[in-house]
């Protein structure tokens, strides 16, 4: 039996949740078929709807947690009621999205169990030692590790899987109101605010970034990309050395610990390309990279480039557009 | 208030990765080593909490003789004390680092210098784990909290504030607590040169493992293979705009 749990937005799964049941899939087939079990924690908007689409992706019951304890979201709460459906379902494996959330509750239910735990699995190799690879190091590199114990306790790396639904009746859904221990309670969300204007919103939508990284050189080096973006009508995204320097605000940050940007048109200029910035741009569909360094992994992996200093290609590219457009 | 402060040697990576020949770990050589962005700005609120509680910060690392760079480093940023327990990382799991930072808490608390509040990162800049600070919080019986972007201490209270998926989230809880801490939420200080003088002049308590490790059940590490480059190279230098103009009007994008 392969446990998952699902985090939902608004009425439906998350999109890394069915990603996560993608490999889920995968892993039953490899096993022969093995059962896919969900567990939903607390409020769900519509329950018929989420049972009709896990069913889509390979769930053949949900297990839907409900109580007062999980009024609110804690990590040792929600790992309880997973605990309790794991024991109730004899689970071999554990695995949730590797976000916020699916790493801190899985992360609480292996302590628990005193097993190891995994955390962002972009696959899997061998079933017996079960063995998965996963990303480390920011994503420049890959580790493989056995998970021998039972139950295989694990996350997966968002966008490592595509989500994929197929013909399938709606999962059975059961009602489950599993024990939470007193001290389970007592770390849980206090207040949630109302979603504060949230000012990479801009960027994490934009159709046009223009990126600025090291290359920009300092604070005072962005002259050329802001007026590029500005010229383009996009926004403008940094790598995550600019705003460690300080050069520019972290909500402008793409990038792994950043926003993920899925533009358009991204033109990098000065960014090396590091998998940490990579992970957070690789959706875009025309990449115009700018760098000094034709071997930069941002210029390899661009659709076009530029051989040289951002200083003098990009107000050339801003001045051409302004001869132009006049 | 007393605070403990978990952090981590760790390669500076940027670019490609190198491994070491036992495919063990990462093969720092030639780049050098850093704290992660999560660790500096835990290290930034624990030092707002010491001022503003008139308190103290004690430094932790598990790792390798060399992490004094590390601890000596945040010693000059308003740290008081420093304990390493000496390690290989390599051969640790992370339970094992977390069963070595609750000993150390408890033996500090044993001889009169207990802890109110342990802060680390939210995960650790190499391995990735996502799990010690749990893992310790349960070890040592306390409540934990995690991937917060600040943390202040009021009344006997870690209160925090944290991205949730809905908003802004707000914890309240009882001291001694686990606090894990996500990079963003403040800007980490630069060391001074007063700082770094009296960061020179601290002693750092360096301690054996205090179990036998059970290690991290890793097979080996890999770095992934280079994706063929189907780059067009429009130009070199302010010669290439020209180009690059004529891209933007085929795709549309020019106002």
């Amino acid at each position: 039996m392969i446990l998952v749990l699902v985090e939902t937005e608004g009425a439906s799964a998350s999109e890394v949740s069915l990603e996560t049941l993608a490999l889920a899939r995968s892993l039953s087939d490899a096993g022969g078929g093995i059962a896919i079990r969900a567990v939903v924690v607390g409020d769900v908007g519509d329950a018929d709807g989420l049972a009709a689409e896990l069913g889509r992706h390979g769930v053949t019951e949900v297990l839907h947690a409900t109580g007062e304890a999980f009024n609110a979201y804690g990590g040792a709460s929600w790992a309880a009621a997973v605990q309790s459906a794991r024991a109730e379902t004899g689970s071999a494996v554990v695995t949730a999205a590797g976000t916020p959330r699916g790493n801190e509750v899985l992360a609480h239910l292996a302590a628990r169990l005193d097993v190891l735990m995994a955390a962002n699995v972009v696959a899997f190799s061998g079933l017996s030692p079960f063995t998965v690879t996963r990303q480390v190091v920011g994503g420049s590199a890959l580790e493989e590790m056995t998970l021998g114990v039972r139950p295989a306790v694990f996350t997966v790396a968002g966008h490592s899987w595509v989500a994929q639904s197929v013909d399938g009746p709606p999962a059975a859904w059961r009602e489950v109101a599993p024990e939470v221990a007193e001290a389970d309670l007592v770390a849980r969300v206090a207040s949630t605010g109302t979603k504060e204007p949230d000012e990479s919103g801009s960027l994490k939508s934009a159709s046009i970034v223009v990126g600025a990284g090291r290359g920009a050189g300092g604070p005072e080096g962005f002259t050329g990309v802001d007026e590029l973006a500005s010229l383009l009508g996009g926004v403008v995204g940094v790598s995550r050395v600019v705003t460690s320097l300080g050069w520019r605000p972290h909500h402008e940050q793409v990038g792994q610990t950043g926003s993920r940007i899925a533009p358009d048109l991204y033109v990098p200029c000065g960014i090396s390309g590091a998998i940490q910035h990579w992970a957070g741009c690789a959706s875009s569909k025309v990449i115009v990279a700018i760098n000094t360094d034709a071997e930069a992994p941002m210029v390899t992996r661009a659709t076009y480039a530029v051989i040289g200093d951002m200083h003098e290609v990009v107000p050339g590219i801003n001045e051409e557009i302004r001869r132009r457009s006049s | 208030m007393r605070v403990l402060v978990c952090v981590k040697r760790i390669p500076d990576v940027a670019g490609t990765v190198m491994l070491t020949a036992d495919e063990q770990a990462v093969d720092a050589r030639f780049v050098g080593y850093t704290v992660s962005n999560h660790e500096s700005s835990a290290v930034e609120l624990a030092v707002r909490i010491a001022d503003a509680t008139a308190g103290s910060i004690t430094l932790l690392s598990v790792g390798p003789p060399e992490s004094t760079e590390q601890l000596r480093h945040m010693l000059g940023l308003g740290c008081h004390a420093a304990t390493l327990v000496e390690a290989d990382p390599a051969a640790l799991g992370p339970s094992d680092v977390a069963r070595e930072i609750a000993a150390v808490v408890t033996d500090h608390a044993g001889r009169g210098a207990g802890y109110d509040l342990v802060l680390l990162g939210n995960d650790a800049g190499d391995s990735g784990d996502f799990q010690v600070g749990i893992r310790l919080a349960y070890a040592l019986g306390w409540p934990v909290v995690n991937g917060v972007s600040v943390v202040e201490t009021a009344e006997g209270r870690a209160l925090t504030r944290n991205d949730g998926p809905d908003g802004e989230e707000t914890f309240s809880v009882p001291l001694p607590a686990v606090v894990t801490v996500l990079e963003g939420g403040v800007e980490p200080r630069y060391p001074t040169l007063t700082g770094r003088m009296a960061a020179k002049k601290v002693e750092i308590e360096t301690r054996a493992l205090a179990h036998e490790p059970v290690g991290a059940a890793r097979v080996r590490l890999v770095v992934p293979p280079p994706q063929p480059s189907n780059v067009e190279v429009l130009g070199e230098g302010a010669a290439g705009a020209a180009r690059v103009v004529d891209l933007f009007e085929s795709l549309g994008v020019l106002r």
